[in-house]
């Protein structure tokens, strides 16, 4: 198991959501991404995105104005 | 088989072209498959150099509006359409430049991004990637 870990502070959209997918895409069954980010509406639709790959969230994490997700691939 | 995205890029206008990459990006995260079919003025886009040099659709005040709306851009951390196009790619997006308005614009393969485009076709080739479509736009 590894653990990708992707920095998009300061992103906008759709650059949380296309770099998620891109570490997805890299990923092996089991390997953990871990996403930490600023843009509000990629909180949503990342695990929104997830679901509908079929992918599990781990645990969304909110502490001030950052947010990081874990996902399972 | 997955969900799919198919989009007309009918307009070469900067904030359009924006559109659509942000769009088939977008699909592509949420795991579908996406399509781009570069027809009219859009294909003006996929010239060398071309992809950024589309003028606005309202207010472009020859050329000051646009700049304008870059530089917010830029103080918004708005991506760059390079790396739109660079991460389409990445993700398995096609690409499909009409063959037919090829020949009315005046462009020739040779100008054009080759290395970005899947396949050359004309409307017969949009039906039938566009028929089993969940989402199907023309910007």
């Amino acid at each position: 198991m590894t653990e990708t870990n992707i920095d998009v502070r300061g992103q906008t959209c759709p650059v949380p959501l296309v770099e998620c997918r891109k570490a997805i895409k890299k990923a092996a069954p089991g390997d953990e991404i871990v996403i930490l980010g600023t843009h509000p509406a990629s909180k949503k639709e990342i695990p929104m995105a997830c679901e509908a790959m079929g992918l599990e969230v781990m645990e969304v994490e909110d502490k001030d104005n950052e947010w990081k997700i874990r996902i399972k691939r | 088989m997955a969900e799919k995205a198919v989009i007309i890029v009918h307009s070469g206008d900067l904030d359009k072209i924006y559109s659509a990459m942000i769009v088939a990006n977008g699909a592509l995260s949420m795991g579908m498959d996406a399509s781009l079919f570069f027809t009219f003025w859009g294909l003006e886009r996929l010239k060398k150099n071309g992809l950024d040099k589309g003028p606005l659709s309202k207010m472009n005040f020859l050329g000051l509006g646009k700049w304008m709306v870059k530089s917010r851009m830029k103080k918004a951390n708005v991506v760059s359409l390079e790396k739109l196009m660079t991460d389409f790619k990445e993700l398995g997006g096609k690409i499909i430049a009409c063959e037919m308005t090829m020949e009315i614009m005046g462009i020739k393969p040779e100008q054009l991004h080759r290395e970005w485009i899947d396949d050359y076709g004309a409307v017969g080739t949009y039906i039938m990637e566009a028929k089993d479509a969940s989402i199907t736009l023309f910007i």
